[in-house]
């Protein structure tokens, strides 16, 4: 099979290559919305031929609750536990980045301990998230539960710390404006320390059981290509743009947070194809692992929350403020607007996975409908997220 | 070499099924409900109503005064005020809710009731086994139901549990120099 | 560093007179202003802020509406009238309208340059039949989704969108949800939530069963 990645217009007739194949119309298959490797409630039309895709159309919108409605009907503090639903793999990257915005449109000061926190919090966020997206993408591809087991144990692991620290293992609902909601403990740093100095074992054993593999590289290698150009152009951000090549990482570029203060490495890919966007993931656990032992040596003593901001009845100055971070699929950020009062004015969610997408059309073409599955599963998408 | 990427799968496999006889790690699964893992201490799951001493009506923190049921995001706090007054712990005259329904199945633990209530009287439990047989009815939760008492939130969260009743004899000291005679007796003494 | 938005539109006016570009200031903290630009020169104006080579504003981040409802502006102006014979200065309130529009806000960033955001703002001329504005999926694809939504969720068309259909909602729905005068349809389920409100607008639609009599607060 070529692995060409042809343009929409070149596909409107079936390549003269298919000489071999009955003249045929196209057949429109619908995959999803319950299928289980569209990872929830994902729907796309496709027009096949024989087994090759030539055309595919997104469809969204199976768990749409119009997050942002709600938002601005709710209080500041109000929307924070509902964009632990948003991407529910990841909720304390989303509670940052919200509180980050929040925190951009009242011009609040965030204490240094906190600023620790929140950046162990996120990488281990990065850890969980990367290494359970490695899982379900190799159970994509076939490899039944076995990866799939070995990253959620991992995972399980950092959960229960998620678990001992905000009381919830995936609606953390842990930052606050100015803060954190509770300091953690000496012990509880020991124990993520302890956790996280095991990681590379497991990273190591992953890599030998599924990276190597000459399945996954026939799988994966020349599946699914993005050039630079078209990644950028197109707003596709996180892993999926760093392994087209770009080095692009608002960890380096925004230096939100505390991050300046930290030693690390983006890693990048080459080809961007399914295999790099893979190894991009894996390679980025590593550099959180290195993330997470150098906030474990610096961490001090200190407050947690800036005493200064009111819980109840918060009101920002009138304004608006984009804020973003770069969660684990890609660049969060939140669009505020305020008018003064108690509620934003303006609630808007920059959705990485959902912009992620916009190019899945063009990665598909081309390829069969196995491939696309496996393609899918490296964009790295929560329908949480992609539906709102 | 063709098929060394299976053989080395196969032996990551087989050193984890192995290994999870004899390492802790590699093994973390639990057979609940005969199994189970300790909760941690902030665990949080549904919001419930502390009283002081014995008397789950003349103990009740809760003042009624509507803060949390203003800023519960999904509205699932429903607070009806009393006609008349009771002694609160400072023996204050106050006035008490006379219906306090939580609906649990909207609920979602986000804790923004514990954090805003300024009377330290509302609580997050730990209990998860709440299947009920009736999806409507039995999932709203009365007074009667969410009333417990300061000793079982000594025994669910004793760290915090402590605090709090550190911090309120401290505001009744600070009021009355005499201690008045309705105030219940502080349970830390017991704990710390 | 970036240049200011001043310099940005005397660049862009020098580049192409009779280009209309306001800033919008920003009061906040947050100090992100913004252009607003017209939408004649829209396309245009996205492809000089893309292809600038001092600017290269390549990646659009976030692209979203905002809905702003007709206003009703109080302004305090001081006038000399005619008092008890005497000539005073007296304050008098004006009541001035402005008219509702739709807004499409865009957050542009360059992956080149790594700096950002420039934030550029359209403005329909009205909530109805004007809620028409230049699409930019042609200058940023990453506004293909984004466009889809604010046509979806705010009823803005953008003319020149490749593939303007409803995306979140499905085809066959009627309104705006996102516009802050929609009322949502009176479909609502039975739920016992103890609220009022919600128990009158169950009542329309089920008829009184004993279990409500239960539920209701006593």
């Amino acid at each position: 099979m070529s692995a060409t990645v042809q343009t929409l217009e070149a596909m409107e007739r079936p390549p003269v290559s298919m000489g071999s194949r009955l003249e045929g119309e196209l057949l429109e298959v619908s995959m999803g919305p319950q299928h289980p490797s569209t990872h929830g409630v994902f729907r796309m039309n496709v027009a096949l031929d024989g087994e090759i895709v030539r055309k595919l159309k997104p469809v969204f919108g199976y768990l749409h609750r119009n997050h942002e409605k709600i938002g601005e009907n709710t209080s500041y503090l109000g929307s924070m536990p509902y964009t632990d639903r948003l991407d529910y793999f990841c909720s304390m990257t989303n509670n940052w980045a919200y509180a980050l915005s929040v925190e951009k449109l009242a011009g609040i000061q965030v204490p240094e301990r906190a600023e620790y926190l929140r950046i162990i919090l996120a990488e281990l966020t990065r850890l969980q998230n990367h290494a359970s997206l490695l899982g379900f993408l190799l159970n994509d591809m076939g490899a039944w539960g076995t990866p799939l087991m070995y990253a959620f144990r991992e995972r399980e692991k950092i959960l229960d710390l998620f678990e001992s620290l905000s009381g919830s293992r995936m609606m953390c609902d842990y930052m606050r404006f100015g803060g954190c909601r509770v300091d953690a403990s000496d012990d509880w740093l020991v124990g993520a320390k302890k956790i996280v100095d095991r990681f590379p074992k497991f990273l190591d054993e992953f890599e030998e059981l599924i990276l190597g593999n000459e399945i996954v590289i026939g799988r994966t290698q020349n599946v699914g290509k993005v050039s630079a150009e078209l990644a950028i152009n197109a707003g596709v951000t996180g892993p999926m743009l760093r392994a087209c090549g770009v080095n692009y990482d608002l960890r380096k570029v925004d230096g939100y947070g505390y991050y300046p203060h930290f030693k690390f490495r983006i890693p990048l890919g080459e080809h961007g194809d399914t295999y790099d966007r893979l190894m991009m993931r894996a390679l980025e656990m590593r550099e959180s692992v290195s993330i997470l032992q150098q906030a474990f040596a610096q961490i001090q003593p200190g407050p947690v929350l800036n005493p200064k901001v009111k819980i109840r009845a918060f009101r920002p100055p009138i304004g608006e403020a984009y804020g973003r971070i770069e969660g684990p699929k890609g660049e969060l950020g939140f669009y505020l607007i305020s008018d003064g009062g108690p509620n934003p004015y303006r609630y808007r969610v920059r959705p990485p996975s959902f912009i992620n997408l916009t190019i899945l059309e063009d990665m598909c073409l081309g390829h069969t409908v196995a491939d696309v599955m496996v393609i899918l599963g490296s964009v790295d998408i929560v329908m949480g997220e992609v539906d709102r | 070499m063709i098929g060394s990427g299976i053989l080395k799968g196969m032996a990551v496999t087989a050193r984890n099924f192995v290994g999870s006889y004899f390492e802790k790690d590699r093994l973390i699964t639990v057979q609940y409900p005969e199994e189970r893992n300790p909760l941690p201490e902030n665990y949080r799951n549904f919001p419930f109503l502390i009283y002081d001493g014995d008397d789950p009506h003349a103990g009740l923190r809760c003042v009624a005064c509507k803060i949390c049921e203003k800023e519960c995001p999904p509205q699932c706090i429903y607070i009806v005020k009393s006609d008349d007054k009771k002694p609160d712990y400072m023996g204050k005259p106050q006035l008490y809710p006379k219906v306090f329904d939580i609906d649990i199945s909207v609920c979602m633990s986000c804790q923004i009731c514990v954090e805003v209530c300024p009377f330290e009287a509302i609580k997050m439990d730990k209990e998860f086994e709440l299947s009920k047989r009736e999806r409507f009815n039995h999932l709203l939760q009365r007074k009667e139901e969410l009333s417990k008492s300061n000793d079982y939130y000594h025994k669910i969260c004793p760290t915090d549990a402590a605090e709090v009743d550190a911090k309120l004899a401290e505001a009744a000291a600070k009021k009355k120099p005499a201690p008045a005679p309705s105030a219940p007796t502080p349970v830390s003494a017991a704990v710390s | 560093m970036m240049e200011s938005l001043e310099e940005i539109k005397a660049r862009i006016q020098a580049a192409a007179p009779g280009v209309k570009i306001d800033i919008v200031a920003n009061g906040s903290p947050s100090q992100q202003h913004s252009l607003l630009i017209d939408n004649e020169h829209a396309v245009g104006i996205a492809k000089f802020l893309r292809v600038d080579p001092a600017l290269r504003l390549d990646f659009c981040s976030n692209a979203t509406g905002v809905d702003w409802l007709d206003r009703t502006v109080k302004k305090t102006v001081k006038v000399k009238k005619l008092v008890d014979g005497e000539e005073k200065e007296v304050n008098e309130t004006i009541e001035g309208k402005i008219p509702g529009y739709l807004e499409a806000v865009y957050h542009l960033y360059s992956i080149t340059h790594k700096h950002g955001p420039v934030i550029i703002r359209m403005r329909t001329a009205d909530r109805t039949d004007g809620a028409r504005l230049p699409s930019l999926t042609p200058i940023w694809r990453s506004a293909e989704f984004q466009e889809r939504e604010i046509f979806d969720l705010y009823g803005v068309r953008f003319d020149g969108h490749p593939d303007l259909r409803r995306i979140l909602m499905w085809d066959e729905f009627q309104d705006y949800p996102m516009r802050k005068d929609y009322r949502e349809p009176d479909d609502y389920e039975w739920e016992p939530t103890p609220h009022d409100e919600v128990l009158e607008k169950a009542k329309q639609h089920y008829p009184p069963r004993p279990a409500e009599e239960e539920l209701k607060p006593s």
